[in-house]
């Protein structure tokens, strides 16, 4: 196979105008005879249904939540860049594109990348016309802060709750869309397969989780928006139903999977404090605008931190780094508090912590001015730890936090399967090794807004549009395999709940395929996974029945997926012999403990091949080109 | 600790409920509500016994997909928080814990404590927007906001659409939700332009959604996870009114 990422050619920041220009598009009187499905009504999700829908395509949209509202780009905690420059420090459209393409660890692309800084500014336009209350400074202009793995302030944002107010911007432009009869939203349905006609995507089959009920859906093309793999390691920051299944499925209908090794481990969540703990709790990166990480300087140090003196303590992340200080990007930060750690330098009852302390910026701007910035964040530490950061510092661990890997997609968003779409954390495009803070929201609302529904008119003028045929033999053969295994799930009545097995997974996948990983423990998470995935077809217990709400069914589903997806991804960081970003191989690095990249051998992305569940995928190479960028060892010192 | 719990189960919309006793041990401090409940839900699917059914997601309080009636109280006990941010700390070793689901006309009951909220998208659908397409638009400076406006947008907008406030209002009514939409963007330049058919669309399509009226008791601010002042009530009654005679 031979990868063809479709990359246009001119001058970098000449390609997405020339591309534009040079793709087919849909007449204005023709778009109404195409229906586009759009699976997932996140950022990316919503923003394209609510784009196509206005230019004139009938647009189906699913969610396996009640609202588009609930998904869980809500989360977002910090912000969203662009190249606005409005602080005049500096910024530009070229200037976003290099720190990203850096903090990505050099494993991405440079004209996607370049796409993504250059539509950055009509996000934020966008996003004010809609009446996203941003932050504002007193003379009413927006206000920006600064991030992780930047050295100028590009982030904008709405208080701690950037996600939210995009989220229910696309959700509103979603909802005005859903009034017209443009769009027709399913809500609780979720995705049990694509539908592949004559090789082209043709349709999904979904379930809905209220009925149980199989459907069948036709349209002229499938764009997912279903959102990263982190609960593959059952502990995250992600929401609790996050999963990965319909990249999964869609993966085994043919869909080449990218770099699934690719995952960010975020350095200020909340430190797990108990066994029965269901998931983690990010602590926004902005906090590391204005708080200071530190660790005892004397191993197993005990004291409570206040009684710690100043020469006592050791300020790692300044220390090594001055010049970004506690701002490094979020791989580096995350290694080295796991590395103070595993000295002994941890704290807390865990030892599993380090802390992030606001006493100098108390002191310096006052509590009201701490308050004003991180009210909430606090608020949300204090009520999930019963501790008050305002007086003693927080304790902080990295944790699983977001998926760069993806399906493959080329230039135009397209996977490997034709007519299938894949946008936002659930493709691999733009953030190489590593994504720099911020840069999520800017990814979903770039591929939503102002990419796909330029680039879905250059294939669906391929086709004459208004396919729904149902009834081809595809969907009914595809249905009926959905129908046996979710029969099959059911029928096992084994003596593990669906979490006892997950919580098995997550830690084999934490300890082998996490923050740091060496051959031995890659090629022992290789043969441990299909272990339990064994474990799983033959002990899971599932009560009650497929023909109503049934929650455990729907877990089962997804962990049936991520005992396979698990698997792809340790194998994928075993091929992968070097460290870059997030993925850190103990084996490659330099002298201080960095990231050794190998460009000679690895400046490449690495698209797996499904060849069933019990063999072994293929992976094919497309190599990355840097014709604007000198690839440089990452340094933030 | 130990605490005993009565659950309100029912096992669909046209199914009558019931309160069911659950007696759950070995409950630590550190627990969120919700962790006690996936404990019990363990041991329930370990009994082969379905579990308790009860929507969540985010579990740090923004979805808005989680919220039960604990102990009588919209979100449980602690004013400001969601029931996914309640922690078991809140509770005493012997307690009894009473869960209900959301109780309102326009949010019927799915199964045990999931209700649908959907009611609330299509009074959303009904005017909850600026209508401005994709692309075109100035750049964000063109229009300064002051800062005041802006902020008090904000605390409207951080409306999360959990539905506590029908939930907790004994007239059922949305009035604290819808009015957190009006007033976001009658304070905003950009919502200005629509603001009057705005009042009228969205409190129309709420009085057709079968939420109630407003009598001004204040619960739906007491309960809020978010603590939304009443205050935008006041605003879109203005709104409103103003609309109706213009």
């Amino acid at each position: 196979m031979k990868l063809d990422a479709k990359i246009p050619e001119g001058l970098l920041a000449e390609k997405w105008t020339n591309h534009k220009f040079k793709i087919n598009l849909v007449n204005p009187s023709n778009k109404r005879k195409y229906k586009v499905l759009i699976v997932g009504t996140g950022l990316a999700g919503a923003s394209a249904a609510a784009a196509l829908a206005e230019l004139g395509y009938n647009v189906e949209a699913f969610s396996y939540h009640e609202s588009p509202r609930r998904a869980h780009s809500i989360a977002a905690q910090g912000g969203i860049n662009a190249a606005k420059n409005y602080p005049g420090d500096g910024d530009s459209i070229f200037r976003l594109f290099y720190d990203t393409i850096k903090g990505g660890d050099y494993r991405s692309r440079e004209a996607n990348v370049y796409r993504l800084a250059e539509v950055s500014n009509n996000i934020i336009d966008q996003c004010v016309a809609q009446g996203i209350p941003f932050a504002r400074e007193y003379g009413g202009l927006l206000s920006n802060r600064s991030f992780g793995g930047a050295q100028v302030s590009r982030t904008f944002y709405a208080r701690g709750q950037t996600g939210q107010q995009l989220l229910l911007g696309a959700y509103s432009a979603l909802v005005r869309q859903m009034n017209t009869g443009k769009v027709n939203f399913h809500a609780r349905t979720e995705l049990q397969d694509i539908v592949v006609v004559d090789g082209q995507a043709k349709g999904i089959i979904t379930r809905n989780l209220v009925t149980g009920k199989l459907e069948s859906h036709a349209g002229d093309a499938v764009v997912m928006a279903t959102g990263g793999y982190g609960n593959v390691f059952f502990l995250s920051t992600n929401a609790m139903a996050s999963n990965g299944s319909a990249a999964w499925r869609a993966h085994k209908k043919g869909a080449l999977f990218a770099n699934p090794c690719f995952t960010q481990i975020h350095p200020t969540c909340i430190p797990v404090a108990s066994g029965s703990q269901s998931k983690l709790t990010l602590m926004s990166e902005s906090l590391r605008n204005d708080g200071r990480i530190w660790v005892p300087k004397k191993k197993g140090d005990d004291r409570a931190p206040g009684n710690i003196p100043e020469d006592e303590r050791d300020y790692y992340l300044e220390r090594l780094y001055p010049s970004f200080g506690n701002l490094v990007p979020r791989d580096v930060a995350s290694r080295r508090a796991k590395e103070m750690c595993d000295m002994g330098h941890g704290v807390g009852a865990t030892k599993l912590a380090v802390y992030l302390d606001f006493e100098d910026v108390i002191g310096r701007n006052g509590k009201n001015w701490v308050a004003d910035k991180y009210g909430n964040l606090f608020d949300m530490y204090e009520e999930i730890t019963g501790e008050n950061p305002y007086k003693t510092p927080m304790r902080i661990y990295p944790a699983v936090h977001y998926t760069m890997g993806g399906l493959w997609v080329d230039y135009n968003l397209m996977s490997s399967i034709p007519g299938l779409y894949v946008m936002g954390e659930a493709n691999f495009s733009d953030h190489g090794a590593n994504r720099l803070g911020a840069s999520a929201l800017m990814q979903g609302l770039a591929d939503g807004y102002f990419v796909i529904p330029y680039t879905i008119a250059d294939y669906l003028s391929g086709n004459t549009g208004g396919f729904s045929d149902t009834s081809a033999s595809e969907f009914i053969e595809t249905e009926k395999g959905i129908q046996d295994n979710i029969q099959r799930m059911l029928s096992i009545k084994g003596s593990q709940t669906v979490d006892e097995i997950h919580k098995k997974l997550g830690l084999v996948m934490w300890e082998n395929v996490g923050m740091a990983r060496n051959k031995e423990g890659l090629k022992k998470a290789i043969i441990e996974i299909p272990k339990l995935r064994k474990e799983f077809w033959e002990d899971v217990n599932i009560p009650g029945s497929s023909n109503s709400m049934n929650t455990e069914l729907e877990k089962a589903g997804r962990l049936a997926d991520f005992l396979e997806l698990g698997e792809l991804m340790a194998r994928d960081a075993l091929e992968r012999e070097e460290s870059c970003g997030g993925h850190f191989r103990e084996e490659f690095q330099t002298e201080e403990n960095e990231a050794k990249r190998d460009d000679k051998n690895f400046t490449f992305v690495s698209a797996w091949e499904f060849k069933g569940v019990e063999k072994e995928p293929v992976v094919h190479k497309e190599d990355l080109v840097f014709e604007n960028v000198k690839l440089t060892t990452r340094s933030y010192k | 600790m130990n605490v005993t719990l009565k659950v309100w189960r029912q096992s669909n919309s046209q199914s009558k409920g019931f309160f069911s006793i659950y007696n759950v041990s070995d409950v630590s401090e550190e627990m969120s509500f919700f962790e006690m409940l996936d404990m019990l839900n363990e041991s329930l699917v370990e009994k082969g016994e379905e579990p308790i059914a009860f929507d969540h997601d985010c579990r740090e309080g923004i979805c808005g997909t989680c919220g039960v009636f604990i102990n009588g109280r919209a979100h449980g006990p602690i004013s400001g928080i969601t029931t996914c941010q309640l922690h078991m700390r809140r509770f005493n070793n012997g307690d009894t814990i009473i869960i209900e689901p959301w109780r309102a006309k326009a949010f019927p009951v799915i199964k045990d404590l999931v209700v649908d909220r959907t009611s609330l998208d299509r009074v959303m659908m009904s005017g909850g927007y600026v209508s401005v397409n994709t692309g075109g638009t100035p750049d964000a400076n063109a229009i300064p906001i002051s800062k005041v406006n802006a902020d008090e947008a904000m605390d409207a907008a951080s409306c999360i659409g959990c539905g506590a406030c029908v939930a907790t209002c004994k007239n059922s009514s949305a009035m604290l939700f819808v009015s957190a939409k009006v007033s976001q963007y009658a304070l905003l330049p950009q919502g200005m332009i629509e603001k009057k058919i705005r009042a009228q669309n969205m409190v129309d399509s709420m009085d057709e959604e079968g939420f109630g009226n407003c009598s001004n008791t204040y619960a739906c601010e007491a309960e809020c996870p978010k603590e939304i002042s009443v205050s935008h009530i006041a605003r879109m009654n203005r709104e409103f009114f103003k609309a109706s005679i213009s």
